[in-house]
Order: C-alpha cells, then structure tokens, then sequence
C-alpha cells in the first residue's frame, strides 16, 4: 500500500436533506478530508444499486450515501425504499467480494453538518486503514 | 456535437482564497467538448451574468457548465442567466466548488483545487448528456391554507383575504387566538394583549373572503403548489353553530367543572364551553371525555359502574336547540394553491427540573401561568394570589431560561422573550402592589429590540427589580414560604431568598404535533422540531417544497411584532403565487419508454404521487405512462423498473453514471 493513500470516494446525496447538510457543513466552514465527490440525486430512492456496483467497479474505494432521515423524505417514503434496496445491497457487496466497510448508507437532515463532516471523516480514516481496493 | 462553456467563480475569496482558480481553468480546458473556459470575480452579479449571456453568443456554446456555489443557492439565477441567452435553460449544471470544497477543504490548498477539478469535470460530463426540457403550464387554485389560528395565522390570513384571495383558517383549539391570547399585556408598550388581538379575531371572523375552521385538523395532503387537496376533520363539537347564538345560558347552567386548559389548570370551566370569553368564535363545544351525558350513553351501553346522572341540562336550557348529540367528526375535502404552516408553540414542561419542584410546588409558577392571574379576564380577575393559599404575594422570585439555553435537557437555544416577559412581569407587578419586591435571576439579560432595553431599565429602575446573576440550585418549601436557594455570580456569593411566589420564565418548545404535520406536508424541521425556512436570511418565510411557507414561532422563538411581520411576509408570498393564472411545472419529470416497458408496474406501486397510470399501446401491451403534472421528479419508479425503461429528465441513467465514469477514469 502506497504510504500516502488516499481512497476515492464517490457519494451520492439527496438533494433534500444530506445535499443540504452537507452544504450547511459549508456555510458552516466545518472542515473534512477532500477524498470524497458528491453527485446530486433528488432522493436516495433515485439510486440504483447497479451504480453502487458500477462505482467499484469503475475504482472507487468507498461509496457513500444519505437521504432524509426515516419519515422525512421530502417524497414521503422514498427513503424507505432506499433502506430496503441498500440493506440488500450491503449483502451484495460482499459477495461481490468487496469488503462491506467500503459502503456506507446514513440519514443526514438538512440542519446536520456537523453531523455530516464526522460521518465522512471517520468513513474515510476507516477506508484509508482499508487500503485500495484494486490492490498491486 | 457539444460545445461547453465553463465558468469558474471566485466567489471573492470564498473560493478563489482555498482553490486555484487558475488551476482550475487550464484543467477545464482539456476536459472533452470543451471549448471555452473564464474565471470570473463574482458570476452571480449582473456583470458575471452578462458575462455568461454574451459568451454563450459569441461562442455559440451549446452547454453551460458553472463551478460556483451550491446549486440550491444559485441554480435558478444561472438558468435565467443562460436562458437570457436563447439556450435552454436546462442544459445547464453547476459544480459546487463552495460549499462541497473551497469551504470545507480550507486546510488544504492543493487538495481542494484537486477536488474542483474533479467537480467541474463530473459536471462537463454530465453536462454533454443535458437534453433540452420544457416546462408545462397548469392552472392552480386561488385560495390559501392557514394552519394555526394564533397571532400569525389570524395576520397571514388576513392579509390574503385583503388582497382578494379565499382563506381557510384551521385551529385545532375550540378558538383562534392562541397563545397572545392568554397574555394579559404585552412588552414594551404595556398594550393590554385581548384590545389588540381581539379586534383583529373578529376581523377573521367576519371577513367574506375567511372561512374559519376552528376545533379541526388537517389530516392528508397530497398534490402540489397551486393545487394541494387537503384533507380535514372537523371535530364534532356537539354544538350546532348554525343554530346556536352564543348566548351563554348552556355553560353557565353547566353543572360539571374541569381544570381549564386555557387557565392552565389555575382556574375552571364547564363541560360545555368557550375557552375565554372573547373566544372566537363566541360559540361553545362539548368536552366529551368530561361530559356528564356522555358518560351516561356509555353506562348505557356497559352498564358498568354506577350509574352516571343523566343530565342534558345543556340541551334543556339551549333556547334555540342548537345541541346535537348526534353530531358527529366530520371530514372535509378542499383544494388549496398555497399553505400557510403557523403552528406555534407550548411552554417548555418545567417538571423536568427537580430543582425547581419538578412540579410539585403549587407556589412555583410559569410565566404564561402569572399572565393568566393577572388577567382581568383569568381565574382570579386579575388579581395576584398565590395559588396554594390565596394570599397576596409580597416577594417573587424570577427565574430566567427555563427550558433555553441548556445543553442538558436539550435546548441550546434562547427562546428570546422571556428575559422580555419578565421585565414586563416585574413592572405590572409592581402596578398591582407597590408592597411587591421582584427578584430576577439571569444568565444574560438580552433585550434587543425596538425600546426593549428602555423597558428592562425600568424594570429595574422603576419598578425596583432586583436582577441577580446566577443560577438557582434548589427550591424548597419552609412553612408558608418557598425557599430559593441560588448563586450570585457576579458577588460571587451564595443566596437564599424567602420569595412568596417563584415564577419560571418558561421557554418556547414546538406545538405538539409539528413534526407529525411536517411530515404530512413534506416539509423539514430542525432537531428541536422548529420548522426549517428555504433559506435562513433570503427565504425566511417559504420552505423547500414550493407553495408550503411559515411563519410564526413555528419556525423560530420570536416575539409579537416579528410574529406579525412574518405573518404578513407569508401573507406577501401567497399573494404573489396565488395572483398567477397559470404555474410553471418543473420539466425534470420521469419518463416511459414504452418499446421497452413490460408491464410489470411496480412503478405503479412505488409512486408515493399516483402520477403513473396504465395505458395500452397499439399492439395491445399495457403500458406505463407518466402523469407528468403529477410527478415531482423523486426518481423512485427509475430505480425499480426492472427493464429499465424508466428515465428521470434532468438525472438521467447516463448523466448519473457519466459522473462516476469521468470521477474514475
């Protein structure tokens, strides 16, 4: 493992409550490692598993994503669909012989980007311990 | 073949100080159908504008890509922008260098212009996959929604009636009113609270354009801006106010009492009632947990226990017949074009601090509780006793944010009148009985406002307030007087006083039931579940789903006169939606390829808008098809078609993954 690494990490965010909170950890100026590139979607249920496997699969090193908390998507129930979806995917990934710590599904509102900012520096320590995922 | 335009923003220093424009540019430049690249001070001023307007023009750029600010920050301004120029406003992206970088990533120059390189270059490569999209025109609804009848619905409401437009008015309570209502006089003027509020009460009450929904609900909301149905239930009252006058002979021959919620259990009301006397409107409802026959029609059916009194002492004196055992919840259907969410807020439950009685201590008193004894209207008619004995207090012990400011019991927040109220407590105090001697203990004393801090001067100076800094640690009882044992921090000595009356200057906490409505509305609240504006500072009074907007306390401790500004700001909001004959609908909708549709349609199942139906094509194969003034673009149907014959206009498949390719590769 090269001594500097540092993983690539693709995340895909709601565009109601975790593309806002991760904006409030902006306006906010709370600070966290730059490793990883948010793509905006409008709701974590817009998000088909194939581009979690299409992420690795391309060389991410982690993929991350967040949507409301339950019970507050602004589409009603769209991240009750996403839970399902990703709880299936998480099982998924390891068959696919990925490590499952690679993956990482939280709820972020809009107001937490303090929240947002841990999140993402402890997910990104976590994958750097981890090493690349294409090794050699 | 695309042509792109790229423009990176300084932002000032915002992000020129972390990333390297410059950097930033030269990269842009190779990326793929790339063909011209700027920099530019400020792109969301007039001149940035005109900038983006006349390259467009000159360059015959096809495709617009703008590393910037957040694109909910700007998104709409830079479509106007790039419109102005005669290309489709869609075919548009931004790259959020500010927030998601410059911002974020200050520690470290060099990695941050890294990540707006990569940002931009997901952005120019999703950008070349914009399709051209339009908008459609719909009609909407020209009447408004208030939720919450207390001093900011009754001025939103108001004022929507005033510019023309209908207005339903929803209060859950028996009255409009709210919690204005239970003041006795209002900061800093010394306004009696009901000669200024109830005029405007009966204003509501009269107004032709007003229909007023008091003891009712909303239940459902579906739909959209300019055409939301809602759902309400209107409770049964037991009262036919059609018929009934409001003449009173029910509620006073009303033999059984309760605890009035209205007095906070200070005083008492009948069954059948009217909250105060200037409630509005002036007719009564039937308590039915509490009512005597009510209680009779159960034995009847049971037989269990004693036999209740039958008493329908009510319908015999009714001299018009107005009560109507039979009435029953009702549920009413309407349509709305905008929403006015203004719900308020409860005193913070004291009993939560042990140190403070926990509750236990009938001489231990709210702020909202005292207004209700000094009120001439209140339990006592207006005179100040103590609720264990009835005596006259003569010392009175203030004790600031309770329930604000404290990280421990969850309420970091200042609730912002209450250093007001007891100012304005100290001084009628002193009104009521010059003998009285107030003691104020406070953290900060914060008296910003209009004449807010002459008032708190004379609270000290006139009235003769003592105000001590410092905390208090208990409360206990020692024969008639209450001990209050605290901390003068500014002395740097402990205290003990032998107040006759403690009043707990009690915080502001959401209504009960706010996020339950915030969730019916598809609207966000913060973690102490006040409701969140679309933008702090520039859209104070909407919310992030169009057509739903705030004001009040609903969103934020504030006092009368911001609660009435606010009001009238919502009011503004609506007016201006509603004075529109037709609404723009957002483009960015799903759509069906029907050669590639099977015809399983768990779309069907998964739209929480019912915005697919089904439809036959020529050959006869059931298809979905996409109600596209219905759908609200969430993507839900994309991600669970399985032949994959669903797309989402403006994310599509291809735009998503060209994102992740070009991060990749």
């Amino acid at each position: 493992m090269p001594v500097d690494f540092q993983p690539k990490i693709i995340g895909f965010l709601c565009n109601w409550c975790s593309y806002a909170g991760a904006d409030m950890a902006g306006t906010s100026r709370i600070t966290y490692p730059s490793n990883i590139r948010i793509i905006r979607v409008p709701c974590s249920g817009r998000i088909d598993p194939l581009f979690i496997a299409k992420c690795f699969t391309e060389g991410a090193d982690g993929v991350f994503i967040a949507g409301c908390h339950p019970g507050d998507c602004h589409y009603i129930e769209g991240n009750y669909y996403a839970r399902r979806r990703f709880a299936l995917m998480g099982d998924l990934i390891e068959y696919l012989g990925i490590e499952k710590e690679r993956y990482q599904v939280r709820w972020v509102s809009a107001s937490e980007g303090k929240k947002f900012s841990q999140i993402i520096s402890a997910f990104t320590d976590k994958l750097a311990a981890l090493g690349p995922r294409i090794k050699g | 073949m695309s042509r792109i335009g790229v423009f990176v923003c300084h932002c000032g220093r915002n992000i020129a100080g972390t990333v390297d424009i410059s950097t930033v540019v030269e990269a842009a430049k190779k990326l793929p159908n790339v063909v011209y690249v700027e920099d530019n001070k400020y792109t969301c001023s007039e001149v940035g504008q005109d900038v983006i307007k006349k390259t467009i023009e000159e360059n015959q750029l096809n495709r617009v890509v703008i590393g910037a600010c957040s694109p909910r920050m700007h998104e709409n301004t830079f479509r106007k922008a790039v419109a102005s120029a005669g290309l489709n406003p869609y075919l548009l992206e931004i790259a959020n260098i500010r927030e998601h970088c410059s911002w974020v990533h200050s520690d470290d120059k060099e990695k941050a212009t890294a990540k707006a390189i990569d940002l931009v270059k997901m952005a120019v490569a999703k950008v070349a996959r914009h399709q051209e999209l339009f908008p459609k025109q719909v009609g909407l609804t020209k009447r408004a929604l208030v939720i919450g009848g207390g001093i900011s619905g009754i001025q939103a409401a108001l004022d929507i009636a005033d510019a023309g437009h209908e207005v339903f008015l929803v209060e859950r309570e028996p009255t409009i009113g709210g919690r204005m209502a239970q003041l006795d006089k209002t900061f800093p003027t010394l306004d009696c609270s009901a000669c200024i509020l109830t005029p405007k009460m009966v204003d509501v009450a009269q107004h032709p354009n007003i229909t007023l929904l008091t003891y009712a609900q909303v239940l459902k909301v579906s739909g959209f801006k300019g055409n939301f149905e809602v759902e309400i239930l209107q409770k049964t009252r037991l009262v036919d106010h059609d018929k009934c006058t409001g003449c009173g002979s029910c509620w006073q021959k009303c033999p059984q009492k309760v605890a009035s919620e209205f007095d906070f259990g200070l005083g008492n009301r009948k069954t059948i009632y009217i909250p105060f006397p200037q409630a509005i409107p002036n007719k009564p409802v039937i308590d039915t947990s509490n009512c005597r026959y009510i209680k009779y029609q159960g034995w009847e059916k049971d037989s269990k226990g004693k036999k209740p009194p039958e008493c329908r002492i009510c319908e015999k004196v009714c001299p018009t017949d107005a009560v109507d055992w039979g009435q029953k919840d009702e549920i009413i259907n309407e349509k709305f074009g905008a929403i006015v969410v203004a719900t308020g807020f409860k005193t913070f439950d004291h009993t939560t601090y042990g140190e403070y009685g926990g509750g236990r201590y009938p001489d231990v008193i709210t702020g909202l509780q005292l207004e209700r004894l000094m009120s001439a209207s209140g339990p006592t008619e207006g005179e100040v006793i103590r609720p264990s004995d009835g005596t006259h207090p003569k010392t009175v012990v203030f004790i600031s944010c309770v329930g604000s400011r404290d990280d421990h019991i969850g309420r970091s927040y200042c609730s912002k009148v209450c250093c007001m109220y007891m100012a304005k407590h100290t001084i009628m105090l002193k009104e009521h009985d010059p003998d009285i001697q107030s003691y104020v203990f406070y953290i900060d004393n914060r008296t910003g406002g209009k004449g807010y801090e002459e008032f708190s001067r004379r609270a000290q100076e006139e009235a003769g307030a003592l105000y001590l800094r410092g905390r208090i640690s208990k409360i206990y009882r020692d024969g008639p007087k209450m001990m209050v044992c605290g901390d003068d921090a500014l002395m740097g000595r402990p205290v003990q006083i032998a107040a006759d009356l403690v009043v707990l200057a009690t915080g502001m906490d959401p209504s009960d039931g706010v996020v339950e409505l915030a969730q019916t509305l598809n609207i966000s609240y913060d973690t102490n579940r006040f409701l969140i504006e679309a933008h702090p500072k520039l859209r104070p009074v909407e919310t992030q789903t169009s057509g739903i907007f705030l004001a009040g306390v609903a969103v934020g401790p504030r006092d009368i006169p911001d609660c009435v500004a606010h009001g009238s700001a919502a009011a503004v909001k609506v007016v201006g939606l509603l004075s529109q004959d037709t609404l723009t609908t957002d483009p960015m909708t799903s759509i069906v390829d029907p050669a590639k549709c099977v015809g399983c349609f768990m779309c069907e199942d998964v739209c929480p808008f019912s915005a697919i139906y089904r439809e036959t094509t020529r050959d006869g194969r059931p298809v979905a098809i996409i109600n596209e003034t219905l759908c609200t673009g969430c993507g839900l149907c994309v991600a669970s078609c399985r032949p994959g014959a669903i797309d989402l206009h403006g994310y599509t498949n291809q735009q998503l993954l060209a994102e992740v390719v070009s991060l990749c590769r």
